[in-house]
C-alpha cells in the first residue's frame, strides 16, 4: 500500500495524466461529473455521487457507429470504430464499479458489442471507497463493500492521506506513475477507516431491504401485482432514473442526415419513455403503468433470471436522489418486497 | 405546519365522505420526511399516508389533465404560485374546470434537501422546521441548523406571491406575509453581461443537460400530447445529448413554445437532476413581454389572450423592439 | 474486429414483386451477386435504408434457395413506405440472422405440420414451407391454411395456387374475409375455418399473423384437442440492435430478437402478457 499527501495528489492528478487521459469526479457550474482532468480543474473526491454515473465511459451517452454515403442507388459504409488508448478512472465507488459487471453481461456476451468492449479494455478503473455513505445509499444490500472497491487499483482518502492498492496487473503499471509521489505504508489506517464505513452502512435507513421475493418463480406474480398502480401514478415519464442509473443500458438507434452523408448513432433510450416500444401499427406497453413496471421488473427480476441471479441496480440511491416526484426503487421494493411469501 | 397538515387532511376527508370529490390529489408520505411524492387518494383510508410538509414542492396542476378525465370530481391541493397553472391548464382546454375542486393552500417556501446536502450534511435521516425561519437537520452525522432562506429551493428564492387565484376555496392557517421582491433581479445580472460573457454561461450551465427531458414532462404549459422532440417525423426528434452547443438548443426551444403561457412555476428547475436555472430562459422572456407589451402574468386569468397571441395597434414592431426599452 | 455485429453490409436489391396492393417481395443480394449469409426457416434480419432507418423484418425464403434472400414486406411505416418506393438495383444494408428459428430440424421432424396464417403473416411462414417442400420425405402430412382480407392480399398467391397444391400429402385452404367477384373459394375468417376444417390435433401447428386472429385460432385449436406443447407462433415487438442489447423486445426475461421470435404456445404461457 502507498499512501500520498492530499496536498500532493494534484502533481499524482498531473503525473498521470501526462501519460494518458485521466477522468475525474469534477465540478463545473455547481455539479459534480466525471470530468477530464485539466490545471485548475475543481476536483471533487470528497462528492459521494456524481449526478451522472460512470457508466458514460463504456456506454456514452451518444456515439456515432458508422457512416453512410450514399450515390445514386448506391450505399457507401464507413465503420467509425476507432482504436482507443488507455485511460485512467479515478475515484469510482464501489456501487458505480459493480455497475460495470453488470454492464458487461449485456454488452459483452456474444455477440460482443465491439464498441463497448475497445473503451472496457483500455480503462484502468481506480475506485475510491466511501467514508461518509448517506441516507439514500443501499449497495450492501446488493453484496457491496463500499469500504473495500474493486477496480484496478483502490484507494481510501481521509482528512490527510490518499492510500493506494493495486488489485490488478493494469494497477500495478499505475502504481508505478504513483509510487514516486508517497511512502509505503497506511494499512492500519485503512483498516480503522474502513471499519467505521462498514459500522454507518449498517445503520443506514435501506441497509436491510429484503430483496428474497425478486426471483425468477415470482415473475408473473410480481408482473401482476396490484402494487404497480399505486407506484407508478406520479410518475411523469421522463428519463431521468434511467439517465443517472449505472445500470440502465438500453438504447436507441438513429440516423441523421448531414451534408456529408447520414450518421448513424447510437444513444440512450429509457423504457419509461411513452415510443420507447412503438411500433408503426402497435405499442406493447401503452400506459405508464407498464413503462414504470418494466423499468423495475427487469431490474429486480428479468436480469437476474437472465444472469445468473445478478440484481441489475447497485444500490448507488442516484434515482433516490434525483427523481422529480421521488419515487425509486427503493419505495418498489419495500411495497412489493415486504408482502407476504403466501 | 402541523397544524395546517391536520386542517387539509380533513377537507380532503370531508371531500371523499361526502363524495363531492372522487379522489384528492395531494402528496402522499415517501421513506423521509423530505421525499413525499404526488399521489391521488380515494378513500379516507388511503389519507393515513397524506402529507403536507416543507418537501411538498411539486405543483399538482399538471396531473389535474388525466385526472379531470376520470368520473367524478377531484379535488385539488395548490400552492399560490402552482394556481396560476391550474388557470392556465383551463384556458387551453387542457384541464375541465368543471371537473375540479381547486383548494388553495398556505405556503411559506419549500426546501430542497439536495441544498442541505451542499451544506455537507450526509445521511439526513429528519428535517424539521422550527420556529423563526430555521431548519433543523439530523443526520447519522450529527445535528445541524440552518436559516429556511439558504436551503429553499430554486423557484421558492424569488417568491411570486401568497395570493391564490381562481381557487373554489382556500386554507390559510398561518398566512405568510407578501414580500415584494424583484423576480428578475437574477435575469438582469445575466442581461448586465457582455455576450462573450452570457454565451460561455449558458454555455456551461446547458452542457450539464442530459436530455432526461423531466423539465418538459413537469412541465404545465409542455401540454402537447406529442412533443415535436418526440415525433420522428418532425425532423427534429432526439433523444441524444451532444456536446455541440446546438443540441442545446432544445432548451431555448422549449422556452419559446411556452412563452406567454409560462406562470413561472419554476417546476423546470426543480426537477432538473443538473440543477441547471432553466427558469431564467423562461423569466427572461416574461421580462420582455412585459416590457413590450405591458405587464402580463400569465394564468392570472383562465381567460382572455396573451401578449403573443393578441394584436393591439400599440404593439411593438420586432425591429422597433431595441427602442422600445428591451435590452438584447 | 471481433464482431461486426452491429455494421452492416450493403445488400442490392435485384428484384421487386408486388404481392398484394400493400405487400412487396424484394430479393436482395450482396454487391458481388450473393446470398447475404445463410439462415434457417423463422429466423430475421435487419434491412435498413440509411437516413430513413433500421428494421427486423422475417426472412421470407427458403433457407434451401441457394441464390438469393427475399422479404415479403407489407407498407405500414415509415422505412416500409420508402421500401416500397424503390426500384431494382438500389442498394440497402442488411445484417443477420437474428432470432431462433423454428425447430424444422428438431421437434417438427417426421411430424403431420399445420401451418395457419393470416395477411402478411405468410412472410416467416413461406420460409419454413419452402424448407419442408425442399426436404418433404421428412416431414408428414403439410396442411396450410392461408387467410386474407380479399384475394388481392393473399400474398404469394401463385406460387400456392401452381407449385404449393401439386405437392404430394399437402393440402391447402384459402379463405378471405369477405365474398368477392371472381372468388369461389371459401369466405370467412381464419379461426372460425380452422374450426371447421375439424383438424387433426394430433399435428404440430404453426400460427402466424395478427394478434387477434393468432388469439381466436389457438382458442380454436384448444378445442379441436391441440396441445399447447405442439403450437408455434411468432412474436414481433419493437427491435433495434437484434443482438439482445437495446433492451426493447423483451415479454418478461425474453427477448424476441433472440430468445424468438419463435415461442412455443406453453413457453409464452408462462410469460407476462405485454406482447
Amino acid at each position: 500500500m502507498i499512501k500520498v499527501k492530499n496536498a500532493d495528489m494534484a502533481a499524482v492528478y498531473a503525473a498521470v495524466a501526462k501519460k494518458m487521459p485521466l477522468f475525474l469526479p469534477v465540478e463545473k457550474a455547481g455539479e459534480v461529473n466525471y470530468g477530464p482532468w485539466e490545471e485548475g480543474a475543481k476536483v471533487r473526491t470528497d462528492v459521494l455521487k456524481t449526478v451522472k454515473s460512470a457508466k458514460d465511459f463504456f456506454f456514452p451517452q451518444s456515439e456515432t457507429m458508422m457512416k453512410f454515403r450514399t450515390e445514386g442507388k448506391n450505399i457507401e459504409i464507413e465503420d467509425d470504430r476507432k482504436e482507443v488508448a488507455p485511460f485512467v478512472i479515478f475515484g469510482v465507488r464501489g456501487c458505480d464499479c459493480k455497475s460495470f459487471e453488470v454492464l458487461d453481461n449485456v454488452f459483452l456476451q456474444q455477440p460482443v458489442d465491439t464498441y463497448y468492449q475497445a473503451r472496457r479494455n483500455a480503462a484502468i478503473i481506480v475506485t475510491m471507497a466511501c467514508a461518509r455513505p448517506e441516507e439514500s445509499c443501499f449497495c450492501n444490500v446488493f453484496g457491496i463493500d463500499s469500504a473495500a472497491p474493486k477496480g484496478d487499483v483502490t484507494c481510501w482518502q481521509d482528512e490527510d492521506y490518499t492510500y493506494f492498492n493495486a488489485n490488478t496487473e493494469k494497477g500495478n503499471a499505475l502504481m508505478e506513475i504513483i509510487a514516486p509521489f508517497g511512502s509505503q505504508g497506511g494499512e492500519e489506517a485503512v483498516k480503522a477507516r474502513q471499519e467505521r464505513t462498514r459500522e454507518i452502512m449498517k445503520k443506514l435507513p435501506f441497509a436491510n431491504l429484503d430483496l428474497s421475493r425478486f426471483k425468477h418463480e415470482n415473475l408473473n406474480e410480481l408482473f401482476e401485482a396490484k402494487e404497480w398502480a399505486e407506484l407508478s401514478e406520479a410518475c411523469m415519464g421522463c428519463g431521468t432514473c434511467t439517465f443517472v442509473c449505472p445500470t440502465c443500458q438500453c438504447f436507441d438507434i438513429r440516423d441523421f442526415k448531414t451534408d456529408k452523408g447520414v450518421i448513424r448513432f447510437r444513444c440512450w433510450d429509457s423504457c419509461m419513455y411513452s415510443d420507447f416500444t412503438q411500433m408503426a401499427a402497435a405499442n406493447s406497453r401503452t400506459t405508464q403503468l407498464q413503462r414504470f413496471r418494466q423499468r423495475f421488473m427487469h431490474k429486480l427480476v428479468y436480469y437476474p433470471s437472465q444472469y445468473g441471479g445478478l440484481y441489475s441496480c447497485v444500490g448507488c440511491g442516484r434515482c433516490v436522489n434525483k427523481c422529480p416526484q421521488r419515487l425509486n426503487i427503493v419505495k418498489v421494493i419495500k411495497r412489493l418486497g415486504e408482502k407476504d411469501n403466501g | 405546519m402541523q397544524d395546517v397538515e391536520k386542517i387539509i387532511k380533513e377537507r380532503a376527508a370531508s371531500l371523499l365522505k361526502s363524495g363531492e370529490a372522487a379522489r384528492v390529489v395531494g402528496w402522499k408520505k415517501g421513506e423521509f420526511y423530505f421525499d413525499p411524492s404526488p399521489a391521488a387518494f380515494e378513500s379516507e383510508e388511503q389519507l393515513k399516508d397524506f402529507v403536507y410538509n416543507g418537501f411538498c414542492g411539486a405543483n399538482l396542476s399538471k396531473y389535474l389533465i388525466e385526472a379531470s378525465k376520470k368520473p367524478g370530481k377531484t379535488a385539488v391541493f395548490l400552492k399560490p404560485c402552482d394556481t396560476y397553472s391550474l388557470n392556465e391548464l383551463v384556458k387551453e382546454h387542457r384541464v375541465k374546470r368543471e371537473n375540479v375542486i381547486a383548494i388553495g393552500i398556505e405556503c411559506g417556501g419549500k426546501l430542497d434537501v439536495e441544498k442541505i446536502k451542499d451544506k455537507g450534511v450526509f445521511a439526513v435521516t429528519s428535517v424539521t422546521e422550527e420556529d423563526g425561519g430555521k431548519v433543523k437537520v439530523s443526520s447519522l452525522y450529527g445535528e445541524n441548523e440552518f436559516d429556511k432562506k439558504d436551503v429553499l429551493l430554486i423557484k421558492c428564492f424569488t417568491c411570486k406571491g401568497k395570493t391564490h387565484v381562481g381557487v373554489d376555496e382556500t386554507i390559510v392557517v398561518n398566512p405568510v406575509e407578501e414580500a415584494p421582491e424583484n423576480r428578475f433581479a437574477e435575469v438582469e445580472r445575466l442581461e448586465a453581461m457582455t455576450e462573450e460573457e452570457r454565451f460561455a454561461f449558458w454555455k456551461s450551465e446547458l452542457s450539464k443537460c442530459i436530455r432526461c427531458n423531466a423539465c418538459r414532462n413537469v412541465c404545465p404549459a409542455c401540454s402537447c400530447v406529442k412533443c415535436v422532440f418526440d415525433n420522428p417525423q418532425s425532423g427534429v426528434a432526439a433523444k441524444a445529448n451532444d456536446d455541440e452547443f446546438e443540441e442545446q438548443l432544445y432548451h431555448i426551444i422549449r422556452a419559446f413554445h411556452v412563452a406567454g403561457r409560462c406562470t413561472d412555476c419554476g417546476e423546470c428547475s426543480r426537477v432538473c437532476p443538473q440543477r441547471i436555472p432553466l427558469h431564467l430562459l423562461n423569466r427572461k422572456f416574461i421580462k420582455d413581454m412585459n416590457a413590450c407589451y405591458g405587464e402580463f402574468q400569465a394564468g392570472e386569468s383562465a381567460e382572455g389572450r396573451t401578449p403573443l397571441t393578441d394584436y393591439t395597434e400599440k404593439d411593438v414592431e420586432p425591429n422597433n423592439i431595441f427602442s422600445a426599452g428591451v435590452k438584447k | 474486429m471481433v464482431s461486426e455485429n452491429l455494421i452492416p453490409k450493403i445488400g442490392v436489391i435485384t428484384d421487386i414483386r408486388r404481392d398484394t396492393p400493400d405487400v412487396k417481395t424484394f430479393r436482395v443480394l450482396t454487391t458481388d451477386g450473393k446470398k447475404p449469409f445463410e439462415h434457417l426457416p423463422g429466423q430475421c434480419a435487419m434491412l435498413s435504408i440509411p437516413g430513413v432507418g433500421e428494421a427486423m423484418f422475417s426472412i421470407t425464403s427458403s433457407p434451401t434457395n441457394e441464390e438469393f434472400m427475399e422479404f415479403s414486406i407489407k407498407k405500414c411505416g415509415c422505412l416500409t413506405e420508402v421500401l416500397h418506393s424503390l426500384e431494382v438495383g438500389q442498394q440497402v444494408t442488411i445484417r443477420g440472422p437474428y432470432g431462433k428459428n423454428f425447430p424444422v430440424e428438431g421437434e417438427f421432424r417426421g411430424k403431420d405440420l399445420l401451418f395457419i396464417a393470416g395477411g402478411i403473416g405468410l412472410a416467416p411462414l413461406r420460409s419454413v414451407i419452402n424448407y419442408v417442400r425442399h426436404y418433404r420425405k421428412n416431414y408428414g402430412k403439410v396442411v396450410v391454411v392461408y387467410g386474407a382480407r380479399s384475394k388481392d392480399d393473399l400474398v404469394d398467391i401463385n406460387e400456392i395456387q401452381t407449385e404449393w397444391t401439386s405437392e404430394p400429402d399437402f393440402q391447402v385452404y384459402l379463405t378471405i374475409d369477405r365474398p368477392q367477384e371472381g372468388w369461389d373459394g371459401h369466405v370467412g375468417f381464419v379461426p372460425a375455418y380452422v374450426k371447421e376444417l375439424g383438424l387433426d390435433p394430433g399435428m404440430t401447428a404453426v400460427l402466424c399473423g395478427p394478434p387477434i386472429m393468432i388469439k381466436f385460432t389457438l382458442q380454436g385449436l384448444l378445442e379441436l384437442g391441440f396441445d399447447k406443447s405442439r403450437v408455434y407462433t411468432t412474436l414481433e415487438l419493437r427491435m433495434k440492435c437484434g443482438i439482445g442489447k437495446c433492451g426493447r423486445c423483451n415479454v418478461g426475461d425474453k427477448f424476441v430478437c433472440k430468445d424468438g421470435p419463435v415461442f412455443r404456445m406453453d413457453e409464452l404461457d408462462e410469460l407476462p402478457d405485454e406482447y
